[in-house]
């Protein structure tokens, strides 16, 4: 009786096999602590503005370069302008401006690569284009690219909105390429499995064939490229900042805040440091819970 | 099985045929050849029996048996399923004729796809081709666990945690979810060992008694597929060479390299071991891309004649039910007399009889 009960209530339905996910990604310690790593820099730079109420732009000459205190925490840099405030308000932009790009380029280069894959006529045609934006010099593309929309943007979305817009789509349309050779590589290897195949005898339309057997299997390498792509997002934009075809000046990202302090490394190295560390810890943060997240999605694995 | 022949419906009609993968090389990749992977293939299979397909590696069993189920796209010939000619189907008809035919895959591990659990796997079918809700089509993935003996707890699991003969019967539950008529099972014992092998077959024979199947049974196992099969065919170089109920083909091959591949499988008596004598065949098959002129069997056969170098042979019914391609038979309409052929083919075979019913 009491057998046929458990029995019962073990099988009771197929479980969500996002709690297995959850299990799985929980006994992965690096990935546990990088999530608990980027919700804290998510909180700091959310919430964070809250109590820190100091506006980021606001300029005191007569505490310039400051030190830590009790009126500065962070110290201030050469404008006398609120280092923490700073650093919080511009995680905000280079953390948005980070995802936004990975989606962006990890979106196209994935469903560049999963059509050229698995579509054999449109292989030539997308993968030459590929070639072709992997030969573009990149930096006179960014000018360019600058220099015609961000006046137009400007107007139609405001300054801050159509530089983000700008700056995302740029970042985003220059780094789709990497990902979309390594998906269509995968998905080549994928599209010859028997079990392709078998869903080909079942009648699963080609629509279904990629979002059920193709794209969970070939999720690993996508992830991959995805946790570094942030990285490399919010390190384009700085050097984009740093060259002045990013964010105005004032703006604070923390590209931005690493330049700017880049003069003064040898009398303020703190300034260099605060900024470099949070880019660093969210990358690194990034990256281990891809890593644990990758590891989660493979059933082979989970489970041991 | 000859007997009540013409009862039975005709299920499965094959007619010549034809499956080519093109060669292509050079700059421009145009196209210098074929692949004759099936080269002019014809045969039916009656409601409810089991046709067994077999010939060494290489000579277009599987993709023969994938081509039937328009899984590539044909270069000749028709095949119709119930009546349809499914050759020539739009991708849409095609979708809509894919429930009554399906297929058991040679590999376990590969054909069930690794990032789906078992109850995805049995309901894929059935969310592409049904309209059940949540609990009914759980119901319907339990009732086929159930029919190949999978325990119901088993339904979140992943492939890999199963063993070999446990993959296998969820790839049978899978080909059963649409209750079709005609399953192609595409050496669904080969991956297996012995003794799962054995499972697997009682397995596909009880649920061919219990549903009215109708099996392609594709294996290079001899034993095994006289143990299944109603009849037999036998491929060489993607064309078929013989084709004749299990009895007839197993007691007295006709085709020389029917008597070739009969005369390779093992005797478990040890005496009668000793006493076998096999036929050995020399050279390697020829390259489907280039089939030798005249028969495909003629740079191996052992009583190859002049006309063989030149003229293909063609299938012909030299008993009732019973098709064989070869020379050996085809006096009959030169000749024009019945006795004579016999006697010449007869002797010609007599050497070989003798050795190969030692052997089988």
């Amino acid at each position: 009786m009491t057998d046929a009960a458990i029995a019962a209530a073990k099988r009771k339905a197929p479980r969500n096999q996002w709690w297995d996910v959850w299990d799985q990604f929980k006994t992965h310690k690096g990935a546990l602590i990088g999530l608990a790593v980027f919700f804290s820099i998510l909180a700091l730079i959310l919430i964070g503005p809250w109590f820190w109420t100091m506006d980021p732009g606001f300029v005191n000459l007569r505490a310039r370069n400051q030190g830590f205190s009790a009126a500065h925490p962070l110290g201030t840099d050469q404008l006398g302008r609120d280092m923490l405030a700073r650093i919080m308000a511009g995680g905000k932009v280079s953390i948005s401006v980070g995802l936004t790009a990975m989606l962006l380029s990890i979106t196209l280069g994935t469903t560049i690569g999963v059509l050229a894959g698995y579509f054999k006529r449109l292989e030539n045609l997308l993968m030459r284009g590929t070639d072709l934006f992997l030969a573009l010099p990149l930096l006179p593309l960014l000018l360019l690219m600058v220099t015609l929309f961000r006046e137009p943007l400007s107007r139609t979305f405001g300054p801050e909105t159509g530089i983000f817009i700008l700056i995302v789509t740029a970042i985003g349309a220059t780094s789709w390429m990497q990902s979309a050779r390594i998906v269509r590589g995968s998905v080549l290897a994928v599209k010859e499995a028997e079990f392709v195949l078998a869903a080909r005898s079942i009648g699963t339309p080609p629509r279904r064939m990629i979002t059920r057997h193709i794209l969970p299997n070939v999720m690993s390498p996508i992830m991959v490229s995805a946790t570094l792509g942030i990285a490399s997002a919010i390190i384009t934009e700085s050097a984009l900042s740093f060259l002045g075809l990013g964010f105005p000046p004032d703006f604070p990202t923390w590209g931005r805040l690493l330049f700017d302090a880049v003069d003064a490394m040898q009398l303020y190295p703190a300034r260099v440091i605060m900024p470099g560390v949070m880019i660093s810890l969210t990358v690194l943060s990034v990256n281990y819970i891809g890593d644990g997240l990758r590891d989660a999605l493979d059933p082979r694995i989970r489970g041991r | 099985m000859l007997d009540h022949k013409p009862t039975q419906k005709t299920l499965v009609e094959v007619d010549g045929l034809k499956l080519y993968f093109p060669i292509t090389a050079g700059l421009f990749r145009s196209k210098v050849g074929d692949v004759k992977a099936v080269d002019g293939v014809s045969f039916s299979i009656f409601e409810g029996e089991t046709l067994g397909l077999v010939g060494e590696s290489g000579c277009g069993k599987s993709t023969c048996g994938r081509a039937l189920l328009r899984l590539y796209d044909v270069t000749a010939g028709s095949i119709r399923i119930g009546g349809v000619d499914i050759a020539k189907l739009s991708a849409d008809a095609l979708r809509r004729m894919r429930p009554t035919m399906q297929m058991v895959f040679q590999d376990p591990q590969a054909s069930l796809n690794p990032r789906m659990t078992v109850a995805g796997i049995i309901g894929e079918p059935l969310d592409e081709h049904t309209t059940l809700n949540r609990a009914e089509k759980l119901a319907r993935i339990y009732e086929l666990m159930d029919a190949v003996g999978l325990s119901r707890d088993f339904a979140n699991r992943y492939p890999h945690a199963f063993s070999g003969g446990q993959r296998q019967r969820i790839g049978i539950a899978r080909a059963l979810a649409l209750n079709p008529k005609f399953i192609v099972c595409d050496e669904p014992i080969a991956a297996l060992d012995v003794s799962i092998q054995a499972q697997v077959v009682n397995l596909l024979e009880e649920l061919q008694d219990r549903l009215g199947l109708t099996y392609l049974f594709i294996s290079h196992d001899l034993s095994m597929v006289r143990h299944i099969a109603d009849r037999v065919a036998v491929m060489y170089l993607g064309q078929i060479v013989e084709l004749a109920s299990r009895e007839a083909l197993y007691g007295s091959p006709k085709h020389p390299y029917t008597q070739a591949l009969l005369s390779a499988v093992p005797e478990p008596n040890p005496e009668h071991e000793a006493n076998r004598r096999r036929i050995i065949l020399t050279g390697d098959v020829p390259s489907p891309a280039n089939p030798p002129e005249g028969c495909n069997f003629c740079t191996r056969c052992p009583k190859v004649m002049d006309i063989c170098r030149k003229v293909e042979p063609v299938s012909r019914e030299i008993e009732p039910g019973r098709f064989v391609a070869c020379h050996l038979y085809e006096t009959t309409t030169t000749a024009g007399a019945t006795a004579a052929p016999e006697a010449s083919g007869a002797n010609s075979l007599s050497t070989n009889n003798t050795t190969t019913q030692q052997g089988v």
